[in-house]
């Protein structure tokens, strides 16, 4: 096996489709006889539909169908793009009688034009009884009003959850007995932190169309990261057997995990399924703001506490986690608010973990990059660098002291070891891109500004443990060409080409001679879908695995077809061979395999894994901060990423960068902010500002490699980790500025100017 | 409303109802190189020119063509690959949804500007966003496109 492409900076497999502007997505693609699809949506945040008349409506030229609550044709489901049995609760149904946000689906109106679908949609009469909403979520938890009253609610797993206490999930997770140690610590940090709910802003808003086959199953193609889930979500929530059902990705215009819910897919499912017509929904900006599956809003209440030499010696971690209005991934993202953070210092001797996770009358959130750990990070590495200040100690030499090395048991991360860690040298690399010792805390401008520097560690996984599902089907073709079908979703990330990468490296061949396929569940072995950070770690195992085997199952034809036995060949990537004798090249092994053949050339394996190793990373910035006015901008960001081997430098470093800005804009500005009825304010881009390019400063991106000795190639992951330092780091910076700690997201100028000016 | 106007470099005479926006009407006539991110000129993903000049066709009429030439990245394939080609270098092409109307007013800027600061690039760049890349890959591919550029090599 030759190392020819894994770690080697190629270009992505569909970049020059995608740089021309091919017609690659889902509205690209879709029949030009679709009908379309919108739905009419809630006005109040909370309150039962007591009369719903679309008679005058449907007089409208050109509406095919409405269809209302009376139209749901299956039970209760949940949205979320998780594996089966779904922690999520089964809380949802398409069409309801109760609304439970600003946004929630009242009807949906399909015509042969938007135009006509637009007037249908103003002239359908609602009659809404209202209901009081819950829109602080502090005070969801055993409030009087019920968010999911209803009998038919249902929760699959023991995640702690109760509709009648509006309690989507709830639990504790604990090491020693961390009030004892935290009384006998010298110093002790507390703090409250909140985090905000947050959108994923991918610039392809969600989208789907649907159509009926020639054998008479439902079609849908998907602008998703989960279409083996949609396919079971479609049949519960339609009705209809599985079988009944195909899912096709097309390329996708982005994700962060937006599209691990099936947010607008069940849409022209079911007008396909009630007129037999192809139908499709392309959701519009606002309709992705205010009806779609952003962050969890989290409040976060950290302990640490230390010895006065800088110790740390317990950590507690309590996360009030707001699902919205349904539970998609509520059970899930608020774990690694605990896990994925206490985890990042070693040698604890207690640690408490315990969460609540409320339903509330707004949107229901869902995952975005970094799941529950962005939020968790954020609190505890906010109370660490806060612990360094009360100590006096540089907030480096702290970590330096207490973090997590390469081969020290992880009790709060499921006790795993770190088998590949080398976040010591993400820090000791760091703080010399950055200059730490030098601006360390902060150098005074003379002219009102001031420049800081702030510091983060953070971890996530790879994959989800016992859990996650990779396959490959790898089979030859005519000439000696190979087939890399993936069900695994590539939404831009580049996996069709990383696992091609590998193909290319375990099968000693060209890239080119790689034709990666997927997804379509139809054809493509199962995977449980790119989230988790898993399609690198887990399916590309899977891809290791399947070429092992094909190369078995050539050699066995090679072997044959030379009349020797299989123990005497070898393969080297073009021909089988006995050492100094009769060889066959792979072209013909594999055109004879076309003719009075047994031996199909085609393996599917599967994977999965029993740990998921952390990558881990440390990010360092430098802000200009304005005394004056409060505003500050970014300088430089340096990060140094440990995601095991590299397998494409250029696309783990992009996807560090991306992870970055979108970290930056959580930081300072991204804010999902709802009014007292509940109505989402931030429903644009122009209200919910996403960092420009001239919002970043300069990134600087460095990776120290350690090896995972379970991954392929010695690979982690890397898709999620990048978006957790930048809020951490940046509210350090900030305090290094001013003195003050921000402990709620987003950190904004005016929240600055209040706080230097003390008008909080 | 009837229009007469160059797309592609090709003549096209049309009737559109007053109120299309451009966007809808270009993706209509299979340019589907134009995509739309937002509805509120916010995202720079519809920018076609028009007379040679970025325009957002999701918030001009398509009546407004009338008269112009327009372009969209269907009529600049040559164009679209040579930067292209910088981009994917960079593995800055990520999801690619952006990369039309970004690539448009690139070509735009290297036909404006003449050796840009990386102040001007961003600048003239501003209102294009991008969600995936931290748009620190695509600064990496214009400088090492003009450079290329400039040291004739394209």
């Amino acid at each position: 096996m030759k190392n020819q492409f894994v770690n080697k900076p190629v270009r992505k497999k569909d970049a020059m489709a995608l740089v021309t502007g091919k017609p690659v997505y889902t509205d690209d693609i879709a029949p030009k006889d679709c009908l379309i699809c919108k739905v009419l949506r809630s006005p109040i945040a909370h309150g039962i539909i007591e009369e719903i008349n679309t008679a005058i409506a449907e007089k409208v030229p050109g509406v095919e169908c409405i269809l209302t609550y009376e139209d749901n044709p299956g039970g209760r489901f949940t949205m979320a793009g998780q594996t089966y049995p779904e922690p999520s609760p089964y809380d949802r149904l398409i069409l309801d009688k109760r609304v439970r946000y600003v946004g929630d689906a009242v009807a949906i109106v399909a015509g042969d034009d938007e135009k006509a679908v637009d007037k249908a949609l103003k002239l359908i009469k609602v009659k809404y009884r209202e209901i009081p909403a819950i829109l602080d979520f502090r005070t969801a938890k055993d409030n009087e009003i019920l968010v999911h009253p209803e009998e038919d609610w249902k929760s699959l797993c023991p995640v702690g959850a109760d509709n009648k206490r509006n309690l989507c999930a709830s639990a504790s997770d604990a090491l020693g007995n961390v009030d004892e140690i935290l009384a006998d610590c010298d110093f002790v940090v507390e703090g409250v932190y909140h985090t905000k709910a947050n959108q994923q802003a991918m610039m392809e808003t969600f989208r789907t169309y649907s159509y009926m086959d020639t054998f008479g199953r439902l079609n849908v193609v998907s602008s998703t990261q989960v279409p083996f889930h949609v396919r079971r979500i479609l049949s519960n929530a339609l009705g209809i057997p599985k079988s009944q059902i195909r899912v096709v990705k097309p390329r996708i215009g982005g994700g962060f995990g937006a599209k691990q819910t099936v947010v607008t897919e069940v849409y022209p499912a079911l007008v396909t399924m009630k007129t037999g017509k192809p139908a499709k929904i392309i959701y519009t900006r606002e309709e992705s703001q205010i009806a779609s599956s952003p962050r969890h809003e989290m409040e976060v209440t950290v302990k640490v506490g230390a010895n006065k030499d800088g110790k740390i010696r317990a950590i507690s971690v309590y996360t009030l986690s707001n699902t919205g209005a349904f539970g998609e991934h509520g059970p899930t993202t608020v774990g690694l608010s605990g896990h994925k953070s206490i985890p990042l210092y070693s040698g604890l001797e207690a640690y408490r973990f315990s969460y609540d996770v409320v339903y509330s009358n707004v949107c229901s959130a869902g995952a975005y990059r970094g799941y529950g750990a962005t939020q968790g990070i954020f609190a505890v590495e906010s109370a660490v660098n806060e612990l360094a200040a009360k100590l006096h100690m540089d907030p480096v030499k702290l970590r330096e002291m207490n973090m997590v090395r390469e081969g020290m048991i992880m009790p709060a991360y499921y006790g795993e070891t770190a088998n590949s860690c080398a976040l010591d040298r993400c820090l000791s690399r760091a703080k010399e891109m950055i200059k730490w010792d030098e601006k360390y805390p902060c150098k005074d401008m003379g002219n009102g500004k001031v420049r800081s520097v702030g510091v983060a560690m953070a971890m996530q996984g790879s994959g989800i443990s016992s859990c996650d599902v990779g396959s490959v089907t790898l089979k030859v073709n005519d000439d000696g060409f190979y087939s890399l079908m993936v069900g695994c979703t590539d939404m831009g990330t580049g996996c069709d080409t990383i696992l091609a990468q590998m193909a290319a490296d375990c099968l000693d061949c060209d890239l080119d001679k790689i034709v990666v396929s997927g997804v379509d569940t139809d054809v493509s072995p199962y995977d449980c879908g790119s989230y988790a950070s898993s399609t690198t770690y887990v399916t590309g195992m899977a891809v290791v695995k399947t070429a092992e085997k094909l190369r078995e199952k050539i050699c066995e034809n090679g072997a044959a077809l030379l009349q020797v036995e299989k123990e005497e060949v070898e393969f080297d990537g073009n021909r089988v061979f006995v050492p100094g004798g009769p060889e066959i090249s792979l072209k013909d092994i594999a055109n004879q395999a076309m003719c009075n053949n047994t031996n199909a050339l085609e393996v599917t394996e599967q994977h999965s894994s029993p740990v998921s190793p952390p990558p881990f990373m440390v990010g360092m910035v430098e802000i200009e901060l304005d005394k004056i006015t409060g505003q500050y901008e970014i300088l430089d960001y340096v990060a140094v990423v440990d995601c095991g081997t590299v397998i494409n430098p250029n696309l783990a470093r992009v996807q560090t960068e991306g992870g970055l800005v979108q970290g930056i804009g959580m930081a300072m500005y991204e804010d999902v902010i709802y009014n007292e009825k509940g109505k989402n304010y931030s429903s644009s881009f122009m209200q919910y500002k996403i960092p420009t390019r001239l919002d970043m400063g300069t990134l600087r991106v460095e990776f120290e490699s350690s090896y995972e000795p379970t991954g392929p190639f010695g690979a982690k992951s890397i898709g999620e980790i990048v978006i957790n330092t930048p809020n951490p780091a940046i509210a350090h910076a900030v305090f290094n500025a001013t003195g003050l700690w921000f402990k709620e997201l987003p950190i904004t100028p005016e929240k600055v100017w209040r706080g230097l000016h003390g008008k909080n | 409303m009837k229009i007469k106007f160059r797309l592609n470099g090709k003549m096209v005479t049309d009737e559109v109802v007053a109120d299309t926006p451009l966007l809808e009407y270009l993706r209509s006539k299979g340019c589907y190189s134009v995509k739309r991110g937002c509805e509120t000129s916010n995202c720079g993903l519809c920018t076609v020119l028009m007379d040679g000049k970025p325009v957002l066709s999701c918030t001009t009429l398509a009546v407004r063509a009338d008269g112009k030439e327009i372009l969209t990245l269907e009529g600049l394939q040559k164009e679209a690959e040579e930067f292209g080609g910088f981009l994917a270098d960079q593995g800055a092409d990520q999801c690619g949804f952006c990369n039309p109307g970004f690539i448009m007013n690139v070509i735009a800027m290297t036909k404006e500007l003449e050796d840009p600061t990386e102040e001007e690039i961003k600048e003239y760049l501003a209102g294009n966003l991008c969600r995936c890349t931290g748009y620190q890959g695509h600064l990496r591919a214009i400088q090492a496109y003009l450079e290329a550029k400039q040291g004739g090599i394209l």
